[in-house]
């Protein structure tokens, strides 16, 4: 009988602490399948961020190593240093990445390291409770924005790939969304070439996923991912911003 | 015999690494360690190995935590406020029980403080540096040779323990030339590190994960003893010192690490012709603090001890923990960059034991 | 006993930290104690510059100079700084040149020369530093001068041996006026 469907080897067979209805488990499934579709994961290590991911070492079955928060890319850049055929990613949400972390990755997308991150942007700090990211969008609530993020006091929500973008050691950076099929499979797409483009040694690439958090959102799952097309997508168009490889700036 | 060459204390700390094996450097530019960096820049990249300037403190150590969990020697290198910023890395590699070798080359604090040398970072060094229930294991060399033959056996003892190890000096010997030579070495024997994150490479079944979190309290108080029993052991087999005119009964005892222990030298030569017979305590391993050499000359120092430093009274803590009560103990310090002379300590001396006699 | 404390004192760029960095070098070779210790930080770029240099046959403790056996100042501030440093009976040299006022101590060993002219004389004003150095060698015998050409051709560079050799030579003469 053929086998149509199996679990990735990319993910060890553990339940996840992860909310019903999280797209966490969405996206490290397609980190996964990319790494042992690419024939790497004897060779990978997955750097863990803080936040709602922190236990991602537990789940990958690709050795990992945990972070303290923000500091994923400097410790991503010291394993691949030391071990340069090493296929080195990190896992980051916003508040780590864009928030606390913001030193480190422009600095490791600066140098051009060669690395993956894989940036999950849920308008929101899921671990400790639903407040204020750095992406948070404008007249969104949270427990630290309680009327609505005014824009005047708590200033502007960032746009990381945008932001990265522009900076010469990044190659490849590509906002993608987790709300529906389609977009989950041009997201599969757009992290696996970063992987790829990672093996032939070309330079930093970034993967920023739109993703829900319905806990803290206050929102049922399908809502969710209903509220992530109308309101995040609108602020946070998808697309490559970047493509070296090809010459394509955005 | 290696021949003996005039180096600066900090590139000499470069020039051992590199001969301990160290395969990463990544530092930041900070006065007076500057020129550790420098020398690294220099050197690394014509031998293959690693030097990356990082966009921080901050960002070096935990490039250092990522290199170490990798499985290689790596350095890092910083002054006093740099420490500082390191501080949280720190905690993480000791958390995660990783080895590597952390350059402190001390200026005076506390905020910005100045550039001069110092030895304010004491308490600092050796109770903790950033959060948790962790130690770490803190040479003091007094001379450029004792710098490079630290930085090596820094190496070996991180590796042994899977701890991180700081060698600290101060602007002074940082910035000074002296002869040194770059002997051969006897190395341990050293267990391997097949808990390192180098990817699984069809030699292992299951994935290593380098981690300091432990969500359930008795896993993290299981985690904390099994450190306590490491830092035990340490301190039964790893304490450093030296002991100067220790010899039969003695008016005073100084203890005094580093730099200071020098002049303090000077300052006993001095006072012997005076009449005075002072020894000297000189810890070169601050944690694990020597406490059995203060111990062993309770009972034979007439007015007990004299801590100093170069710093307002921090290393007079463990002194007067190792003591416990069995003698007096005095202080002198000098700090912001200001640095004592032997006059300046035997007339504290002979202040207290009463002038010559 | 072999014992000496010396600052060299003046402008960045006069190679005050060569010099002493020459000396040192020659007393390794001796087989003494030696050390060296610049000042650093902001005022090296401030424009002074100057450094320590012990040479001793026991250990030594600090490599701060305080009390020096001898000074050498190659611009004024240098002098007013450094000249209360000299021990009583010690030595201070003096670039006439550009240190435009008498020294005020009278307890002290004195050579003045106007090392500027002297190096013009030799080859170059580059190597004024040499010219003390070689002053400072000839009266105090610290290291045999021998020792210290030798420190010149293992460590200087080779184009300025015969120079600075000269410049040395010079420099002692006006040691022995």
């Amino acid at each position: 009988m053929a086998v149509i469907f199996e679990r990735t080897k990319g993910l060890l067979d553990v339940p996840t602490h992860y909310c019903p209805g999280c797209t966490h488990g969405v996206i490290h499934r397609l980190v996964a399948e990319s790494l042992e579709e690419l024939g790497v994961l004897d060779r990978a290590t997955g750097v863990a961020p803080v936040g709602c991911s922190v236990l991602a070492y537990d789940y990958f079955s690709c050795d990992m190593h945990e972070a303290a928060h923000g500091r994923a890319p400097a410790v991503a850049t010291g394993i691949k240093r030391a071990i340069p055929d090493s296929i080195v990613f990190t896992y980051q949400g916003d508040g780590d990445l864009a928030a606390i972390g913001t030193a480190e990755i422009v600095h490791a997308a600066a140098r051009g390291e060669r690395i993956t991150t894989i940036f999950v942007n849920n308008c929101i700090y899921g671990m400790t409770g639903g407040q204020m990211a750095p992406t948070t969008l404008p007249g969104q609530v949270t427990e630290t924005s309680p009327y609505g993020r005014d824009v005047n006091t708590a200033g502007h929500p960032i746009r990381v790939a945008e932001m990265i973008s522009t900076l010469d050691g990044a190659v490849y950076v590509e906002r993608v969304s987790v709300d529906s099929v389609p977009n989950i499979l041009k997201a599969k797409k757009a992290i696996k070439k970063a992987f790829e483009i990672q093996m032939q040694g070309l330079g930093f690439t970034l993967i920023e996923v739109l993703s829900t958090c319905p806990t803290n959102w206050g929102l049922a799952p399908v809502e969710a991912l209903k509220w992530l097309r109308e309101n995040m997508i609108p602020y946070y168009p998808l697309g490559v911003k970047k493509d070296a490889t090809t010459g394509e700036v955005k | 015999m290696a021949e003996k060459i005039l180096m600066k204390g900090n590139e000499a700390i470069g020039e051992a690494a590199i001969h301990a094996g160290c395969q990463c450097f990544f530092g930041y530019p900070i006065t007076p360690q500057t020129e550790v960096a420098a020398y690294m820049a220099r050197k690394m990249p014509k031998i293959g190995r690693v030097f990356l300037q990082a966009e921080s403190e901050v960002a070096a150590i935990n490039m250092v935590y990522g290199a170490a969990g990798s499985g290689v020697r790596v350095l890092t290198s910083s002054s006093s406020p740099g420490i500082s910023l390191k501080a949280e890395g720190i905690s993480y590699i000791a958390g995660a029980e990783l080895p590597c070798v952390i350059i402190n080359i001390v200026r005076g604090g506390p905020g910005l403080g100045g550039i001069q040398p110092a030895q304010s970072d004491y308490l600092q060094a050796t109770k903790g540096c950033g959060h948790g229930d962790y130690k770490m294991v803190v040479f003091a060399p007094a001379s450029v040779q004792e710098m490079v033959d630290l930085v090596q056996e820094g190496f070996d003892v991180a590796d042994m323990y899977r701890t991180p190890v700081m060698v600290m000096g101060d602007g002074m010997l940082g910035q000074m030339m002296e002869p040194v030579e770059f002997k051969e070495r006897q190395g341990r024997q050293l267990p391997s590190k097949d808990w390192a994150t180098t990817g699984l490479r069809g030699k292992r079944e299951k994935h290593n994960v380098i981690n300091s979190l432990f969500l359930k309290p008795e896993e993290l108080e299981e985690h904390n003893r099994k450190l306590q029993a490491k830092y035990r052991e340490i301190e039964n087999n790893e304490v450093k010192y030296e002991m100067y005119n220790c010899e039969g009964e003695v008016d005073i005892v100084i203890a005094a690490y580093g730099i200071t222990s020098r002049i303090c030298k000077n300052a006993v030569k001095m006072l012997e012709k005076e009449g005075i017979k002072v020894g000297l305590i000189r810890p070169i391993t601050l944690w694990p603090f020597p406490s059995k050499a203060f111990e062993e000359m309770c009972g034979k120092t007439k007015h007990g001890f004299i801590s100093v430093e170069l710093s307002e009274g921090q290393m007079i803590e463990d002194v007067a923990l190792a003591v416990n009560g069995r003698a007096p103990i005095h202080f002198y310090g000098r700090s912001g960059g200001m640095v004592p002379t032997p006059a300046e300590i035997a007339n504290k001396i002979k202040a207290i034991v009463g002038g010559a006699k | 006993m072999a014992h000496q404390e010396i600052i060299f004192a003046g402008f960045g760029g006069q190679g005050i930290l060569s010099m002493g960095k020459f000396l040192a070098y020659a007393g390794l070779d001796e087989g003494l104690n030696v050390s060296w210790f610049p000042s650093y930080g902001p005022e090296m770029r401030g424009g002074t510059s100057n450094c320590s240099v012990i040479i001793d046959e026991d250990p030594i403790g600090s490599p701060l100079v305080v009390d020096a056996s001898t000074v050498v100042v190659m611009n004024r501030p240098s002098l007013d700084k450094f000249e209360s440093h000299v021990v009583p009976g010690g030595l201070l040299i003096i670039d006439s040149d550009l240190v435009n006022r008498e020294p005020e101590r009278t307890d002290i060993d004195i050579i003045k020369i106007p090392a500027q002219t002297a190096a013009e004389e030799v080859g170059s004003k580059k190597i004024a530093n040499m010219v003390l150095l070689g002053a400072l060698v000839e009266r105090t015998k610290i290291v045999p001068m021998e020792a210290l050409l030798h420190a010149l051709k293992a460590h200087g560079k080779e184009q300025f041996y015969e120079l600075n050799k000269k410049a040395l030579e010079k420099g002692a003469e006006y040691a022995r006026k």
